[in-house]
Order: C-alpha cells, then sequence, then structure tokens
C-alpha cells in the first residue's frame, strides 16, 4: 500500500517527506549536505526523491556549495546538516550569505522534542544560533507546522532583498506523520515595492541639475536582474559610475562610463572622481564602511540619492538628499522612459583625465609572478562566459581591482563577511549549477586551506574548477596591515613550512601544476584551462607584493596609502 | 530620559522574544523596558518596549518592522510611559 494515498484520499506523509516533497515542488533540484543520526528521516526521504544530493566532506562546505549554487543563478541553494555539530558547522556559510543577501535555506536535524533542553546528545539551540545570521529563521514544532514553514522560506528567502532562512526539525517531527487535503500552495517572492511618480519626477530634477553625477552600484543591481537597464540609464545621462565589491560585473568594466570599483583598494582616481561629484545615486547599495571610507568625509560635495529595497538600509549610515524605497530595476526603467539623453562633456573630459593621470599602478616587470600580470593573463585565456570565483585576501582584492568582468553574476565572492574558505566550495556550486561554464577559482595559501577537503568532493564530481593558488607562504593582507600599520612587526602570518599543492591535489586525486616548474608558465596556464574535471595550479608570489592603493581603516577614502613601504 | 514606547503587534509562539529581544542586542540600541501579554485571538501577542533612541529612533523602527513575526508596529506618544512608571512601585524598583 502507497503510504501517501489514504482510502479516505487525504494525503499522508510524514515532516521528512514533507521537507522533501516541497523542495521538488519549489523547483530544487540538488542539496549540498551531510547527513547525521538527527536528520536521518530526511536522508531517507530523500532516497525516494528525484533530488540530486551532493555529499561535501565539511557542513561549511556544504553551506558554500549551495551559496555558489544560489550566486549564480538567483534560485535558493539548500544546504542540510545534523544536529550539533553539523548545525553549527553550517554557520560561518549562514552568516556570509546573510551579509551578501544570498537566498540560502538550511534545513537541520536537531534531537526529538521530549530530549529538547535536556542537553543531549548532539543537542544545541541551533535555533539560537540561527536566529541574528538569518532573515528569518524556525524550528518546526509538528509536521503539520511544516506545510507553512516550507513555502514561508522560499517567500522568505526570495522576496524583497534576498538572503538566508533556516528550519531546525527535530527527529520526532520529521518521523512524525500528518494527513491534509491538498499540498500548500509554492511560496512566491512578494510583489517587488514600486517606485513613487513623484519621487522619480524628483530624481530626474535633481540628476538635470547635477553637474557632476555618480552612480555608485551595488549587489541590489545584481539580485534586480537589471544590468542592462542600469547601463542604459548611465548612457543616458552620461553618469560615470563606481560599484562597490558586491556591484562588480553590472556594467563591463571595458564599459567608457565604468570606473572599477571605489573605497578602501579602490584606484585613486574612482575616489577622486567621488571627492569631486555633486549628485551620488546609490543604486542597491548599503554605503558600507569599506566602500565609504569614513562615512563624514565621503563625497564631500554631493547630494544624495538611495534607491534600495530594504527600507530600514534608507538613513542607516547616510542620510539621504532623497531616498526611493523600491526594486532598483524598476525604477531605473522609469527614469529611462521619462527622460531624454543628456551629454556632460566638461564632466566626462574631467573623470577622463583623472582616469588617465590616476590610474591603477601596473609594475609588468615581473611577470607571470605578480599577480596584476597573473590575473591579466587568465583574463586572456578565459572568456566572459567564465564564473570567477575567490577566495578571501590579497588575491582577492587584486582580483576585483583589476579583472574585466563583464557580466552580472559572473563575479563570485564572499564581500560583506569576508569568509576565508569560501571560494572552492562556492567554486564547486557554480560548476554543479552551470556545467557549461568554468569555474575559475582564484585563492591564496591561506584561504585555500580552509576549506581544502572539498577537493575531493569537486573531484567525485569530475567539475570543470581550476583552482590557482597565489602561493606567498603568508596570510598576506594581514602581513600588509602589519606592515603598514604595526611597524612591520609580523607576527602569527607566515606558514614556515609551506604545503606542496602539486602532491595535495594528486592525493584527492586532482591534477596539479607549479608554475615554478614550467619553462613556458603562460603556456601551461592555457594547457590547464583546456584539461578536463578539477586542477590545482600553484604560483609563487613575492610575501611582499601589497594591495595597493589602500585607504587605512577608519580614514576617509581621500588618504590613500599609493606606495610600497 | 527621553524614553518612548513602540508597540508591537507579534505573532504568537515561542521565539519571538528572542527575535525581538536580539535585535535590540545586537544592533546596541538601547531597551528600558518590555511587556508581553498574549492578545485575546491567542495566535497574537502585545509587545511593549520602553525605548530610549532619540536619533536612531525612524531606524530602530524600521529595523523591528523587517522581523517576520512583527505584524504591525505603532510609535507612542509620552503618555503611555506613565503605565512603565506605576508598573515600577508594583516592581518595588521605584
Amino acid at each position: 500500500m502507497n503510504p501517501a494515498k489514504q482510502e479516505t484520499g487525504r494525503l499522508r506523509y510524514n515532516g521528512a517527506q514533507i521537507i522533501v516533497k516541497m523542495l521538488e515542488k519549489h523547483g530544487i533540484t540538488r542539496v549540498a549536505g551531510i547527513p547525521g543520526g538527527a536528520s536521518l528521516p530526511i536522508y531517507d526521504a530523500l532516497t525516494e526523491s528525484p533530488i540530486e544530493h551532493v555529499l561535501t566532506r565539511h557542513e561549511q562546505g556544504a553551506g558554500f556549495v549551495a551559496q555558489g549554487m544560489a550566486r549564480v543563478t538567483g534560485v535558493p541553494g539548500v544546504c542540510m546538516a545534523c544536529s550539533g555539530p553539523g548545525a553549527t558547522n553550517l554557520v560561518t556559510a549562514v552568516a556570509d550569505a546573510h551579509l551578501d543577501s544570498i537566498p540560502l535555506i538550511a534545513i537541520t536535524g536537531q534531537v526529538a522534542t521530549p530530549l529538547l533542553g535536556t542537553d543531549a546528545f548532539q543537542e544545541t539551540d541551533t535555533y539560537g544560533v540561527m536566529l541574528p545570521i538569518t532573515k528569518h529563521n524556525w524550528m518546526a514544532r509538528s509536521a503539520e507546522e511544516l506545510l507553512e514553514i516550507m513555502p514561508e522560506a522560499f517567500r522568505i528567502a526570495t522576496s524583497g532583498r534576498p538572503g538566508p532562512v533556516s528550519i531546525d526539525v527535530p527527529k520526532d517531527v520529521q518521523q512524525q506523520f500528518v494527513e491534509f487535503d491538498e499540498w500548500p500552495e509554492l511560496g512566491l517572492a512578494d510583489p517587488l515595492p514600486q517606485p513613487q511618480a513623484d519621487d522619480i519626477e524628483k530624481m530626474l530634477k535633481m540628476l538635470n541639475e547635477a553637474k557632476r553625477p555618480m552612480l555608485m552600484i551595488g549587489g541590489g543591481i545584481t539580485h534586480s536582474s537589471c544590468a542592462d537597464d542600469l547601463v542604459e540609464f548611465a548612457e543616458q545621462h552620461s553618469i560615470p559610475t563606481v560599484a562597490s565589491f558586491m556591484g562588480l560585473g553590472n556594467m563591463p568594466s571595458s564599459h567608457p562610463l565604468f570606473l572599477g570599483m571605489l573605497g578602501m583598494h579602490g584606484a585613486r582616481y574612482t575616489n577622486m572622481v567621488l571627492e569631486e561629484c555633486d549628485l551620488l545615486i546609490g543604486a542597491g547599495v548599503r554605503f558600507d564602511d569599506r566602500a565609504t571610507g569614513k562615512v563624514s568625509k565621503f563625497c564631500p560635495q554631493a547630494s544624495i540619492i538611495h534607491i534600495d529595497i530594504d527600507e530600514s538600509e534608507i538613513g542607516k549610515i547616510k542620510n539621504p538628499t532623497l531616498a526611493i524605497q523600491a526594486d532598483v530595476g524598476a525604477t531605473l526603467q522609469i527614469c529611462i522612459e521619462n527622460s531624454t539623453p543628456v551629454q556632460r562633456i566638461d564632466w566626462c573630459e574631467r573623470v577622463a583625465y583623472l582616469k588617465q593621470h590616476f590610474g591603477l599602478d601596473f609594475a609588468n616587470s615581473k611577470g607571470i609572478f605578480q599577480p596584476y600580470n597573473l590575473l591579466q593573463s587568465l583574463a586572456n585565456i578565459t572568456d566572459e562566459q567564465t564564473n570567477i570565483i575567490t577566495d578571501v585576501g590579497q588575491h582577492q582584492m587584486w582580483t576585483s581591482q583589476v579583472f574585466p568582468f563583464q557580466r552580472a553574476r559572473q563575479w563570485i565572492s564572499s564581500g560583506g563577511l569576508g569568509t576565508m574558505g569560501f571560494g572552492l566550495p562556492a567554486a564547486i556550486g557554480a560548476a554543479l549549477a552551470q556545467p557549461e561554464r568554468l569555474a575559475l577559482c582564484i585563492s591564496g595559501d591561506g584561504s585555500i586551506m580552509m576549506n581544502i577537503q572539498e577537493l575531493a568532493t569537486a573531484v567525485e564530481h569530475d567539475l570543470n574548477i581550476k583552482i590557482i593558488i597565489m602561493n606567498n607562504n603568508n596570510l598576506g593582507l594581514v602581513r600588509q596591515q602589519q606592515t603598514l600599520f604595526y611597524g612591520a612587526r609580523h607576527h602569527a602570518v607566515n606558514s614556515r613550512r609551506g604545503t606542496n599543492f602539486v602532491a595535495l591535489a594528486e592525493a584527492m586525486g586532482a591534477k596539479g601544476f607549479d608554475l615554478s616548474n614550467s619553462s613556458d608558465p603562460l603556456n601551461t596556464l592555457q594547457q590547464v584551462m583546456q584539461e578536463p574535471g578539477p586542477c590545482v595550479v600553484n604560483v609563487n608570489i613575492s610575501e611582499d607584493e601589497m594591495v595597493l592603493p589602500m585607504v587605512p581603516p577608519g580614514a576617509s577614502n581621500s588618504e590613500m596609502i599609493l606606495e610600497q613601504v | 530620559m527621553n524614553n518612548t514606547v513602540l508597540e508591537l503587534k507579534v505573532k504568537n509562539h515561542p521565539g519571538v522574544m528572542s527575535h525581538v529581544c536580539g535585535l535590540f542586542a545586537r544592533r546596541a540600541y538601547n531597551m528600558e523596558g518590555i511587556l508581553c501579554l498574549p492578545m485575546k485571538d491567542n495566535s497574537h501577542s502585545k509587545i511593549w518596549l520602553l525605548v530610549n533612541e532619540e536619533e536612531r529612533l525612524n531606524q530602530v523602527i524600521k529595523q523591528t518592522n523587517k522581523l517576520e513575526d512583527v505584524v504591525d508596529i505603532k510609535h507612542h506618544v509620552k503618555v503611555d510611559e506613565h503605565v512603565f512608571s506605576q508598573l515600577e512601585e508594583l516592581f518595588g524598583v521605584s
């Protein structure tokens, strides 16, 4: 007898089956996770489901695999873990999704309800732990509740500003059967808030009166999928455009109006232009301190228009002259429809002058072992179909500075939380979700070791992942700060005995390469890109290389450190 | 003291107080007092928060309103503070 169908015609499922069925109904085809005692009923339900389960080697890896899938597609990623250590291992990936507004659904097993609060084996207060790092979270108290929670999870994760949600499910709730007449409706994103007509009028009036307007674009453009509208709007009004870290890719870096990333590691001219602008339109940004520097000194001459879907972002850091709480894509579209092209010859000439004289300093003498040159070579031998995933550190900042991103969602990196160890599992997620695209993971010797176990996962799935390790045998960005701000007293940043990454790759079944052993490193790099399956490439770089310019933490963006000490 | 009262209508379930108090703690908003009682329908509760936040009150309201369990939020004018001052005696803290 089919347990799902009662003679009464009612549906009958247990909590675990409800979770899995609801994932299926919401279009989920793949989840990442690690099973454990308290989540076994869910895994039992998965055996009857077409959903593919990607077994990672650590739950944090599962969280970032799910994030990688979500970041390249915009569709919620789903990760699973057991109670206790399984759940706490997910925490970093969930917190990371929270700060970068990534739709993620974390499902955790929990000890059975009679044991709750007894310090039972592998019991942690997952509900309490997840609470401050999610958009919303639940502990399901009955299987019936799951019928409500599951669609809500999808609705909340995707509505407005996306974000992570978590659902903690005690084992007996997973096993509890419940009868019901029909499946609940799917959880869809709420309708997008639209701008007010008079706000658009005010915005266009301010824009028309401005002599030196600028656009600052952020992750909101990606989430709103409005990169094309953004470019059209900027062109229509001749507005030079800077991107926050999360906004990179939305305007092609080759576009004449694009001025790169602003802030702590922005090019000098980028921050100089901001000093001079008289109107700043922040579109889908949150005025993060890494972008603004000292807030009181940010864009000192400018009126501010802030467009954001999240009402609580408006006025949080910077009080705007005009606030538009709406979908940024809809706002830009209406602006485009209501404006005629404007040319700003003087302003664009001034920007071009600054760009020419105060651009990034490319030192070209050191060949491919110099970070900028390496990145340029990687850009030359890949195309815009490639997804670029980084870890966290100097390699990441160099990539954000110079990699020529051409499209939205090409750039996958941990911005807000800055999680070392993000790169490899996120690249796995990207490669699983988009097998037609090469996943190029740019990492460092520090970051890669933080989730290196997932190389085994990549090998198991034979994914098209190429990992470039910029190896300076140091925690480079920390070392750099010690050099600049702590009298060059380097401490706890040097791994005195380096890892043989070629041997390590081979031990896990991947291919390993070391550019130092190559007579023609560029040719080797090219060959690696053609190799099937996961490859690891070690590239030794100097420990003295720095990410420059750099705005000291807490200083204004005009106080940049420009030269190597 | 520049205290004001925020009146929240929230979904009544275990954890809603954690969501509200957690928000105030992690964003370092000053909360001077809290009252919570279930409403007649039993599926909602009412929470009164005595809040000491002059400059950031707008931000406090927006962030609180963002919580999924908060159905409605009202900003009461000064008079409601009397509820708290009368309670002080009852609580033995006056």
